[in-house]
Order: structure tokens, then sequence, then C-alpha cells
């Protein structure tokens, strides 16, 4: 990053443009960067998500607007933009209001912390694991915020449910990143992808020594995302459309937006905890031109995520949602007790002498 | 602190109540105290419009009672007509009714198996079942021109000689491989059973006191289906699926199997229609159908359960009054018992898996 500043304030400099403006500045593009960056991801996620499905279950999927269908969630979007924002008419219209953009703000703080190559990291404090736990967990409030203010029974039920089901998956989630802390001895996020390096590529991912760790981990990610299996919050044959059935237009665009967005930035997250990141499988990387070697990174980082996020489609083509009780009993009797014992064997491996770090 | 109980109106405009049933629910947070089911909302006055209109009119609109299994509707209307008027089916009118009867149970069932797998949260599923039940329909629709309302049984016989039984011999060779898969993808499914085994038991007593009957009352131990005494299967080698299970997986699994039976019936009637090509029936003038006195009744097996028909006449051209009895229309009360002390989720879940079939209810 700070490699990047210099270029930044090297550059303003031979236009004249004062440091100041620089140093202000730098600190927002890249926010833009994200904001931008965002949109087109989700939009290709949500056509990538529908195209998929469309094929487990023997249908085309879109394949109207444009070449292949790939305009299609641009013009839902521009649709979503010009629909009525229906306010219902007993709705506490401030919380109302603040739902949506609570739901979205968070990601790009989430977004922003994430070490896209080796120098590309927005928001690089020490402890940025934290930060982004944090940043993950904020929508919930947003979805309660949603319910509560929505005045409507069937959103009041997805918002109690949402809540039982995150507060319930936190925990493991919480255990297997304290392992990975272990494993690492560091908190940051660069810090921990830079850990899995070595010449034997895939072999040091995080991965291995803590296996059980992974399976922990992305069921609990599909848990806090709402995602099948674990979509009760919105279950559609139950709740109509749980938190967000009142919401209209552009609201519900942003809430759509903010859950695909989430599901990009998690697994992002888990790409990064257990399968290294943007570091190569192979070991070594095919490009020797520096400024190439940020995209090749990138590049890696992000077929990882999308392998992750086939899998979650993958999933929700296959599976039938759990029964409320089935949901909080698999958190609370198996996976925390699970991700407390896959603690025990990260602390074993790592000072056990079974890991050379 | 005082709490209260929470009021629900669970529909009509719900995604799974299927259409247009209300649900009055009084929950304890998402626990199910009392359920009211409120009916009505796609009533079309199916008997009354009976009292008015001539057997020949009538006819057509039958089909509409339950769209989802329009062949048994008209099979019903006609076999009472027929029963009043004294006449007996040719072997081969027989074999061709019995072949569209199982089809259609088997288009019913796939359905049902493609929406209750979408109450239960998935949505895969419901296209499987829904290309398997295509071929079905483009076969009727290729042999009576309609796709769900035929309108091909004529009070005697058949309007025309059935044709194009290389499909349903093509039908019956693909459907147990696709079953196969359904089996594998979600039988033994562990979120699947999680929630249909012992959930939503339907003690035998009781479905005896609600009137439940077909695969519903099968799935829970009694053995009680109408097509074992029906002249029509007469001769046809098949097996009432009996299940002991009482809970919702039972009654998934029974109608599964209630599909290889009707794929059995089938290549029985296919065998014979292949071999016995001369069509015999008897001609009667449908303008000119007049009952004689009295009171008629017939019953057959419907996918939903058993549908009875009960026709009295004064002699007219038309009924003095018609009723209809329909299976789902049991089933639907059953929620007031089978819901109460269930949580939400698993409520739909139980709604669901009684194949409850709204139109039907209605009339």
């Amino acid at each position: 990053m700070n490699y990047l500043y210099f270029l930044y304030i090297e550059f303003l400099a031979k236009h004249n443009i004062p440091k100041l403006f620089g140093d202000i500045t730098f600190y927002v593009i890249p926010f833009c960067i994200i904001a931008f960056a965002l949109l087109v991801v989700v939009l290709f996620l949500v056509l990538a998500e529908r195209k998929l499905l469309g094929f487990f279950t023997q249908r085309k999927g879109p394949n109207r607007v444009g070449y292949w269908g790939l305009l299609q969630t641009l013009a839902d979007a521009f649709k979503l933009l010009c629909k009525e924002n229906i306010t219902p008419s007993r709705v506490d219209r401030f919380l109302f209001n603040l739902a949506p953009i609570l739901a979205f703000v968070p990601v790009f703080v989430a977004l922003g912390v994430i070490p896209y190559s080796a120098e590309f990291t927005f928001i690089n404090t020490q402890t940025n694991v934290i930060l982004y736990l944090i940043m993950a967990a904020f929508p919930v409030l947003s979805i309660f915020l949603a319910g509560w203010a929505s005045n409507n029974k069937y959103s009041l039920f997805g918002a109690m449910r949402c809540i039982a089901q995150v507060l319930s998956y936190e925990l493991p989630i919480t255990f297997v990143i304290l392992s990975i802390v272990v494993l690492s001895s560091s908190m940051n996020l660069a810090t921990i992808t830079l850990s899995q390096m070595s010449k034997f590529g895939i072999f040091s991912w995080f991965l291995f020594p803590c296996f059980l760790g992974f399976l922990i981990m992305f069921i609990s990610i599909l848990a806090e995302l709402n995602r099948c299996p674990f979509d009760l919050p919105e279950a559609e044959s139950e709740l109509i459309c749980g938190y967000n059935t009142e919401y209209s237009g552009m609201r519900f665009a942003i809430f759509y937006l903010s859950e695909y967005a989430m599901m990009f930035a998690n697994s992002i997250f888990i790409t990064i905890l257990f399968l290294g990141g943007y570091l190569s499988p192979f070991g070594k990387y095919f490009m020797s031109n520096s400024f190439l070697l940020y995209f090749e990174q990138a590049f890696w980082l992000f077929l990882k995520a999308g392998i992750l996020i086939f899998i979650m489609i993958w999933i929700r083509a296959t599976l039938p949602r759990l029964a409320s009780f089935d949901l909080l009993k698999f958190s609370w009797a198996i996976l925390l007790p699970l991700s407390i014992i896959n603690l025990f064997i990260t602390v074993l491996i790592k000072f056990g002498g079974f890991l050379c770090s | 602190m005082t709490t209260t109980t929470l009021k629900l109106n669970l529909g009509p405009q719900h995604p799974s109540t299927h259409g247009v049933l209300r649900l009055l629910l009084e929950l304890d947070g998402e626990k199910i105290l009392s359920c009211e089911p409120d009916i009505g909302y796609l009533h079309r006055g199916m008997e009354k419009m009976a009292e008015k209109l001539s057997y020949i009119k009538y006819l057509p609109l039958v089909d509409r009672i339950d769209y989802l299994a329009g062949f048994f509707y008209s099979e019903l209307l006609c076999r009472t007509v027929e029963k009043a008027l004294n006449i007996e089916l040719s072997d081969r009118v027989r074999a061709i009714r019995t072949m569209l009867l199982e089809l259609n149970r088997i288009s019913s069932h796939l359905l049902w198996i493609g929406a209750f797998l979408m109450d239960l949260g998935a949505t895969s599923p419901f296209f499987y079942a829904f290309r398997e039940r295509e071929m079905i329909l483009s076969y009727f629709e290729k042999l009576t021109g309609q796709r769900m309302m035929y309108n091909y049984f004529v009070f005697g016989g058949i309007r025309k000689d059935i044709e194009f039984l290389d499909d349903v011999q093509k039908i019956i060779s693909i459907l147990p491989e696709k079953l196969h898969d359904y089996e594998r993808i979600i039988t033994e499914n562990p979120i699947f059973k999680r929630r249909c085994v012992n959930k939503g038991i339907l003690e035998p007593e009781i479905g005896l006191n609600y009137s439940i009957t077909g695969v519903n009352l099968r799935a829970s131990g009694i053995d009680y289906d109408i097509r074992k005494n029906d002249y029509l299967y007469q001769g046809f080698d098949f097996a009432a699926v009996i299940l002991q299970g009482k809970d919702s997986w039972s009654r998934y699994k029974a109608r599964i199997l209630e599909i290889k039976e009707s794929i059995k019936i089938i290549s029985q009637a296919l065998d014979y229609l292949k071999k016995n090509e001369k069509l015999e029936q008897k001609h009667i003038n449908p303008l000119n159908i007049r009952l004689p006195e009295g009171e008629y009744y017939q019953e057959i097996e419907a996918p939903r359960g058993l549908a009875s028909c009960y026709i009295k006449s004064t002699g007219e051209d038309r009924p003095y009054r018609l009723k209809w009895r329909t299976g789902s229309y049991y089933s639907v009360n059953l929620l007031r018992k089978l819901l109460v002390g269930e949580y939400l989720n698993d409520a739909i879940a139980i709604a669901g898996s009684l194949d409850i079939i709204l139109p039907e209810v209605d009339k």
C-alpha cells in the first residue's frame, strides 16, 4: 500500500497538485473502486446463480436480454430502480428506511480489509480479522430493523429467526478463526495469507491442518448468509419473503445486492483463511512483471472464491431447508463442540512440532 | 409482563397455500395453538351448475373439479351415468380408461412431489418432477388436444380410439430410472428425513374419524384401496401400497411406490391394447340422455383419495341433484387436528404432505 501511496503522490506532484489533496483522496479512491467493482461483481453473481440454478434444474436460465442473457441482471436492476418504493402505512418510517442502508454499508468496510493481492489492502490494521467479523455480523442488525419496522408478522418472524440463527453460528466461526490465528500467529489478513506461503503451494494452506475447521466455517458462513439450507429467515414457503416482505423497488434491490455482496465477501474471507488467499496453488507465479503479478494474485483469489460460490449455489440446488430447531441444535450441539476440538487439534499441530512455521 | 397469542392469517395470498386456502392460526411464538381452515375462495358452483345443464353439457366442466387429475372426474361422471343406464364397457375401453387414469395419477403425484419439496425448501425436485410430468402432459395433448382439461371420456366409452401408444411405452420405460434419481436425491436425504420422519403423525383412528382416504390413509396402515374392487381394474395385477409409518415420510414414500404400481398397470394395459385393436363401444345419443328416476352412486380411487359422485334423477335430461365427494375436502379438515402443537415451519411441511388441492375442496 505504501508503494502505491508514493506512486500516487508522485503522480500528483508531477501535475502540481498539493500533497494534502492526495492525502485525502488516497483513502477515498479505494472505496470508489470497491463500490464500482462490487456492483459489477454482484451483477455477475446474480446472473451466475440464476444461470447455474438453471443448469442444475434442466433449464436455460435467463437467455433473452443481451447475448446469453448477460444483461439480464442489469435490466432487472433498472426495473427495480424505476419501481415505486412502497412504504406501508403503519411502519416505523425512519427505521424502515435505515435498514437497507445498514445492510449495504458494512459490506464496503468488510471488502476494504481484504488483501486482494500483495499490495492491495485498503484498510490494513493489525487486527483486521476482528474488524471483518464485526462487519460481517452487521447485516443482522439491519435485518432485525427491517423485520421490526415493517409492522408485518411474517417480517418479524423472519427477523427473529435470523437473530437466533446468526447468534448461534457466530460462535463456531469465532472458534475456527481463533484456530487460524493460532496457526498463523497473527490477526492480520495479509499476514495470515503470507504465512500459508511456501514452495509446496497448495499443501501449505491451512486447509490441511484445519480441515475440520474449514467445513465448520463453510457451514456456518452459509447459515450467516441465510443461504439454503439455512434460509429460514426468508423461507419462501413459510414466511413469504421473511424480513423483506414489505420492501419494494430500490430498497429491496439494496437488500438483494447486499446479500450477494456479503456472499462474495465471505467466500473471499474463507479463501484467505483456508485456501491461501491470493497465493498461487502451484507454489510459484506465472507472471514475472510485478504489475501483472498483482493481477495474477487477484485472479487466484477470485478463482478460489468463485469455486466456493459455485459450491454454495450447488448446495442451494440440492438440499431442502432445515427445521428451525434442528438448525439451532446443529450449531450448539454439533458445530460448537467440533470447533473447540478443532481449536485443540490446531494448537497441538502448531506447538507439537508437526508444522514447521 | 403480559403475554398474548398471535393471530396469523396464513393465506390466501401466501406462496405455500397452493392457491386459495386461508388458515387462521393462533400462535405462541412459532408454536401453533389452533388452526382454523377457511375455504371457499375457489368456489365455482360445480354442483349447482349440474342442475341447470344437460349431462353432455356438464361433462366438459367436471375436468375442472381437480385440474391436476381431470380424467378422474370425467371418468366418475361417465361411470355414474353408465351405471344408471346399465351400459357395460368393452374390455378395450376399460383398458384405455385405466391406462389414462393411471397416467394421470402419475402426473398428479409427480406434481405433488415437486410442490411438497418446494414447501420443504428444495427447489430442484420441482423442476425434475415437472420435466417428467411434461412427457405425460404432452402425450395427453397429442391424444386429446388438451393438456389438463381433456374431455376425452364420453358416456358409454371414449371420444375416439387411442393413438400414439409408442409415447406411452417411452414414458413408462423412462419413469423408473427417473424415480430412482428422485429416491437418490430426496428419500434418504438426512435433512429431508429429519423434517418428515415422525412429523405429522396421522393415527389410523383419527384418519377414519376424519374420513381421510387414499394415500394419506394407506400410509397410516389401513388397507383401503377402491381400485381393488373396481371393475375397471379387474384383470390387472397390482398391489395396494400400505405403509405403517403414519408420518409425512410414509405419505411421500407411498406416493412414490404408488407411481411404480401405476407403471405396472399401464404396462399391462398397454400390452392388452397392442394385441386387441378393435374398438367396440355402444353409441348413445348424447343429446338425449335421461337417467331413470332414482338415486345413483359411484366411487373411484382418485389421486387424493376416494372420489364419489351422487346423482338424484327425476327422469329429466338433467340431474335433480348432484353431489361430489372429494378427498382433499376431508384432508383440509384434518389440518385442524394435525397442525396443533407443531411449529410453523413443520406445519407447512405437514400441510404439504397431505396433498391438498383447493379446486377440489371448493368445487
